[in-house]
């Protein structure tokens, strides 16, 4: 592994992105980020501007407005960007993958990375998933 | 010639302090993890932040602003706060004496930082990064007149000399400023400017993550924010470093001082970041009260106590 990928896989910085969300899967991907599980061990960060992101967390069913909107923050992140799907909605679709609104699970709109699912997924579970995608 | 570039890019300038200034911040962001009942980020975690904005991640340029203004900003930051770095730092490693009168020129150099910010930011052209500019504007505004206040009464104190070698010197024989009650005042002053200059949580108001989205800084992205990153680390090296040189006695690099030169950082740093983490972030017009009124209040004070010698 060179130098480079080791500095990027030690520093993710975070983007959260909610679609239309039931905010059952925010509350949790904010659980990581406090004292019990703590993400920052890895160097990881929530950070406010896409400007600055590393990885897009992606939550909640994309509608026809959320989807638009996805695609401009997937053009504005600098690249090398990761996209992590988290919870049923954001992989695919879950209870409202045949809702009129409904504009396909995020791996339509964009490439993903990662899926953690789960409605919503433990903060094991996400925990489980940036380890996977740390070793990836 | 050989020499001056050596100081300046090597020791103790720009390679030196942001080496020193990144353990600083990891050592900011462990303490704040501790206060928080967390476990924090590995050791070398500023260095990994720094490649990796500036090997790894993509440069964006502002469709709507300025490019070239935008790109210059960062490196007039990282210029600014090398140049006050050395200027601090010869005096007070010992390594020479600088020349009479360099106390106003960091004075002025030491604004650089914050200066080049808001122009970066009003050049990237984001409604947000303007809201970001003009708060900063209004907190060196605030500032600036008690951090000249402060220096005036140091000024005062060491027999009105303004050469930081002959201050420094001073207090190794008169004992050190914050050991009197004006010098104490001075001190807490000096601590609150400092957060400000390096906009921690209470005076955050320009950056503020959840309310502007890093304000002054949302546009940058790569290399310009690798080096606004390192422009920060050297910053908060340099400001604790000038804080011990003007009230602490400098520093002594003989045997057993070592370790009691290094704490006496540590503890600066120390304060900065419990300031920093028990204390929400104030509107801008309570920052603006604080400094122009009490800050200013308690630093002529401190003149006034110290002109009859307390």
């Amino acid at each position: 592994m060179g130098f480079k990928e080791h500095c990027f896989k030690k520093s993710l910085w975070l983007f959260h992105f909610a679609g239309a969300s039931c905010n059952n899967c925010d509350i949790e991907i904010l659980d990581c980020l406090t004292p019990r599980y703590d993400v920052e061990r890895f160097g990881m960060l929530l950070v406010g501007s896409i400007r600055h992101a590393d990885v897009l967390l992606v939550n909640g069913s994309i509608n026809q407005r959320d989807k638009s909107r996805l695609l401009e923050l997937y053009e504005q992140a600098p690249k090398p960007i990761l996209v992590v799907a988290i919870g049923a909605c954001g992989c695919t679709g879950g209870i409202f993958a045949e809702g009129n609104t409904f504009a396909g699970p995020v791996d339509k709109i964009i490439p993903v990375d990662a899926y953690i699912p789960g409605c919503p997924p433990k903060p094991e579970a996400i925990l489980a998933g940036v380890v996977k995608l740390l070793n990836k | 010639m050989a020499e001056q570039l050596f100081y300046f890019l090597i020791f103790p300038g720009l390679l030196f302090a942001a080496v020193v200034g990144a353990f600083l911040s990891y050592y900011d962001r462990k303490i704040t993890a501790w206060v928080q009942f967390r476990k924090g980020p590995p050791l070398f975690q500023p260095f990994y932040d720094f490649f990796k904005l500036l090997l790894v991640k993509e440069t964006i340029l502002p469709k709507y602003g300025s490019k070239g203004v935008f790109l210059a900003a960062p490196i007039f930051a990282v210029f600014g706060a090398t140049a006050a770095g050395v200027f601090i730092l010869l005096p007070l490693l010992g390594i020479e004496t600088g020349f009479n009168g360099d106390i106003i020129v960091i004075f002025y150099l030491l604004t650089i930082p914050s200066l080049t910010y808001i122009i970066g930011s009003l050049a990237s052209g984001n409604p947000l990064a303007a809201v970001g500019g003009s708060r900063e504007m209004k907190l060196i505004l605030a500032y600036e007149l008690t951090f000249l206040l402060v220096l005036a009464g140091i000024i005062q104190k060491a027999g009105m000399t303004i050469s930081l070698n002959e201050i420094i010197s001073f207090q190794t024989i008169n004992g050190a400023f914050a050991g009197s009650i004006s010098g104490i005042i001075l001190f807490i002053v000096f601590i609150f400017c400092i957060q400000a200059k390096l906009a921690l949580v209470p005076f955050d108001m320009p950056e503020a993550e959840t309310e502007i989205n890093h304000g002054i800084m949302i546009e940058y992205s790569g290399t310009p924010y690798a080096l606004v990153k390192l422009a920060k680390y050297i910053m908060l090296f340099i400001l604790p470093a000038f804080l011990i040189s003007l009230l602490w006695g400098g520093l002594n690099f003989e045997g057993i001082h070592i370790l009691w030169s290094v704490l006496k950082i540590l503890f600066v740093v120390l304060l900065l970041t419990l300031i920093r983490n028990t204390n929400p972030r104030v509107k801008i017009k309570q920052a603006l009260r604080f400094f122009i009124l009490w800050m200013n209040l308690l630093a002529i004070l401190a003149i006034v106590l110290s002109y009859f010698g307390y």
